[in-house]
């Protein structure tokens, strides 16, 4: 207990630095930089009121969060549907490894930015289009884990499936899946990130509510402070939904 | 006519010839044992023996049909336990009835589970994973299992091979039983690197050469009655007489190895374990 609040203050202490740095760019090299004092006064409404709606565009950080949360959910759970069964096909055949793997690798550095108009032209509206962003961005984690997890199976494992004269569903449900859930977990962490990460780019160019659409508006309506209020908050929130699949994972590893 | 033939096999991982020209027949009920030193190609023959993995040359035949996959009616006792680690004692066990009886109704295939795991005492410990167990309750586990689907032929690698003395007399003891015990004669194959277990336990005995290119010796039987005390086996004029056989050969290997590259450094590393 002691050890979590003394690394508690640890980590208050680079926040706080940070703090400090922001403070000391906005009063010298930025003055457009809004200091945090000033960010603080121009957005409490916000935050202190976190559910209120007062507009489609203008709603409290919480409602704007939770939007985007929805979103990322759907398109993160879309990924991880496809995801996962196409890890384990390519883990589970060397033919199909060789003739997708490529594919796979090209598709996997391209932008959330470069995929949300073909998106916007293959669905002609916004949010599928961000859902199909979103899954195609966050899938590849998950997609190579899982393949890299399945190729892993210990030898023993396979022989046990083997002697035991396993069928195809039981050899799958007890020994291929448990034998992958701990790298499949690592790629679902992964590809949340990324989901996450997808989701500001979308709603940027979609311009739908939620974090990422409220940060582009206020952009555009010279609101520099919620730019800064939206960054934080898309931090936390990232920061909070690592920990929460760490914690699953975790939990799973001692399993 | 034998139940399990193995004719002429001969087994090479690339340019490394393991075995050759390894012949072996066992009858029905017939516990014979294989006895080798470490890396001298036992559990690659054993392996083959079973079906696990093809020989590179030669045949397998199991009654009367030549053998291409993982023999049916057979079951195998691995040196490293091999359980699965996201399974209790009793689902582990349960695991090798359902596929071995999937036409037995749940309550059947249970009750035959926790027969077998009371057999080798782990009644007490069935909800436990491999990981709570000990090495002994883990290969007792391991056993059961093997013995719950009252298997036709069981292969035995090295299975006491990672124990410490005492667990391993307790559960040599309990092999006994348990074969004994069986609703049909057991046929057994088993590997080991100790020359009394297999005076032990088996009706014959062969020793494999050092390798590479190991064979097989001629068989050595054990004419001794049973049930057979290990204490005694110490001193009996017929074990000490099949010891010195066995021994004679297994060194007679070795020695013929060494002196064949009496000043070759190459030869420690041709003698790389083929399988840990």
């Amino acid at each position: 207990m002691k050890k979590i609040v003394i690394n508690v203050l640890f980590s208050l202490v680079g926040a706080a630095c940070l703090v400090g740095l922001w403070s000391l760019l906005s009063a010298t090299v930025a003055p457009d930089l809004p200091s945090p004092s000033k960010t603080w006064e121009e957005s409490k409404l916000y935050v202190l009121q976190p559910w209120d709606k007062r507009g489609e565009m203008d709603q409290g950080i919480g409602r704007m969060a939770a939007y985007s949360l929805v979103r990322v959910a759907k398109g993160f759970l879309l990924a991880i549907l496809i995801g996962t069964p196409l890890g384990f096909l390519l883990g589970s055949s060397q033919m199909f490894f060789k003739i997708f793997d490529p594919t796979i690798q090209v598709l996997r550095p391209i932008s959330p930015l470069a995929w949300l108009p073909l998106g916007l032209v293959l669905f002609r509206q916004s949010e599928p289009a961000a859902l199909f962003t979103i899954a195609l961005c966050s899938m590849w984690p998950t997609v190579i884990n899982t393949a890299h997890g399945v190729r892993d199976i210990p030898q023993d494992y396979l022989n046990v499936a083997k002697v035991l004269r396993l069928g195809v569903w039981r050899r799958f449900t007890k020994v291929w899946l448990p034998a992958t859930l701990p790298y499949m977990f690592t790629g679902y962490r992964l590809s949340l990130g990324l989901a996450w990460l997808v989701i500001v780019a979308a709603e940027m160019l979609t311009g739908t509510p939620g974090i990422g659409g409220f940060l582009w508006q206020e952009y555009n309506s010279l609101i520099y402070s919620h730019i800064l209020l939206c960054i934080l908050t898309i931090g936390l929130v990232g920061f909070a939904l690592d920990r929460l699949m760490g914690l699953a994972e975790a939990r799973l590893r001692a399993a | 006519m034998a139940l399990i033939e193995l004719q002429d096999i001969a087994k090479s991982y690339g340019p490394r010839c393991v075995l050759t020209h390894v012949n072996l027949s066992l009858e029905e009920g017939e516990f014979v044992s294989i006895v080798g030193t470490s890396a001298s190609g036992k559990t690659s023959l054993l392996k083959i023996a079973c079906g696990l993995i093809g020989p590179s040359a030669g045949h397998v035949i199991f009654n009367g049909a030549p053998v291409r996959d993982f023999l049916g009616e057979a079951s195998i006792v691995f040196q490293n336990y091999s359980l699965l680690p996201w399974l209790s004692a009793l689902e582990n066990v349960r695991l090798a009835v359902e596929a071995s009886y999937p036409e037995w109704p749940k309550a059947r295939q249970r009750e035959q589970a926790e027969k077998y795991l009371q057999l080798v005492g782990l009644g007490a410990a069935a909800a436990k994973r491999p990981s709570q167990l000990s090495g002994g309750m883990r290969q007792r586990v391991a056993i059961a299992r093997s013995f719950a689907v009252e298997p036709r032929v069981m292969f035995l690698d090295e299975p006491f091979g990672a124990l410490d003395a005492l667990t391993r007399s307790t559960l040599q003891q309990e092999l006994i039983k348990l074969c004994q015990a069986a609703a049909r004669p057991v046929t057994a194959l088993m590997i080991t690197n100790s020359v009394d277990e297999a005076i032990l336990l088996s009706d014959r005995i062969l020793a494999l050469s050092r390798g590479p290119g190991a064979t097989l010796s001629s068989a050595v039987p054990v004419p001794l009655p049973r049930p057979r005390a290990a204490d005694l086996l110490l001193h009996d004029e017929q074990s000490v007489r099949v010891r010195a056989r066995l021994s004679e050969f297994l060194s007679a290997g070795a020695a013929g190895h060494r002196s064949a590259s009496p000043r070759d450094s190459m030869a420690v590393s041709r003698t790389v374990p083929v399988e840990a």
